[in-house]
């Protein structure tokens, strides 16, 4: 399921994301947020990056065809690559705004899909970055600042 | 106000709390079937009020911190979620009111609910 491997203090996971199993959706980010209460990070930081990581989660469990979800921690910086392999965004701007949402009836019952997870992401992240091609996929990286 | 007063206030039962959980302090109080929004608005030290009984309600009050969360219409969650709740420390509590009578009970009970950009 996930693959860790250190470098010169530097933490480095990944873990692999199933499209459409809201089963286990959010296991991810729940290991992200042990992960870094373990090591030692303000809560507040920890509380910031464990929804934006949720979310993201989320995102890739409701709209992606895979993908994964890799954290990287060194002592400057929390990163986290949310990364899939399609069907990619058409219009970020619009994926970008409140309230839009391109998700399923299923994701609705369950509490998501009001448009509220790219926005939330930002506003939890120090900075945010996403990339994304049709046919091609979606690559988000966010950050914290320690 | 404590969990255990939450408890009181809204007759409800426990569906799962140690004794030391339910001492716990609440700042705050949200009632919502939305996700996304809780995860939008909500700060730690809050009780959660919902009619949605599935997993991703208990993944998105472990990511939050939040104290407590009350299910509303005499909802109960299935075994596993209760083991999810268990796992990461949250009271489950179970009240025969709507969501909108227990947040009015709670409300005159002296909980507020958190304003954006508190």
């Amino acid at each position: 399921m996930a693959s860790k491997q250190g470098n010169g203090g530097n933490i480095r996971q990944r873990y692999y994301i199933e499209a459409g199993n809201f089963a286990t959706a959010g296991e991810a980010a729940s290991n992200i947020k042990k992960l870094l209460k373990q090591l030692g990070v303000d809560g507040a930081t920890v509380r910031r990056a464990a929804i934006a990581a949720y979310e993201a989660e989320m995102n890739l469990v409701i709209h992606s065809l895979g993908g994964s979800l890799e954290l990287i921690v060194n002592p400057e910086l929390i990163t986290i690559i949310a990364e899939d392999q399609g069907p990619g965004i058409e219009d970020i701007e619009k994926a970008m705004q409140e309230g839009f949402s391109t998700a399923s009836e299923h994701a609705r019952e369950l509490g998501f899909g009001a448009g509220m997870g790219l926005p939330n992401i930002k506003r939890c992240s120090d900075e945010f970055d996403i990339q994304s091609e049709v046919g091609k996929g979606t690559r988000l990286e966010i950050t914290f600042i320690l | 106000m404590k969990v255990r007063e939450i408890k009181e206030v809204l007759g409800s039962k426990l569906i799962v709390g140690s004794e030391k959980a339910l001492e716990r302090e609440v700042l705050y109080a949200c009632g919502s079937d939305l996700m996304s929004d809780v995860l939008a608005f909500v700060k730690e030290q809050t009780v959660l009020l919902t009619g949605l009984t599935n997993p991703q309600v208990i993944r998105t009050a472990e990511m939050l911190d939040v104290s407590a969360i009350v299910f509303v219409r005499g909802k109960k969650p299935t075994k596993d979620i209760i083991d999810m709740a268990i796992e990461r420390d949250i009271v489950l509590l179970s009240t025969d009111y709507t969501l909108f009578e227990a947040c009015g009970k709670l409300y005159q009970a002296g909980l507020r609910g958190r304003k954006d950009g508190e």
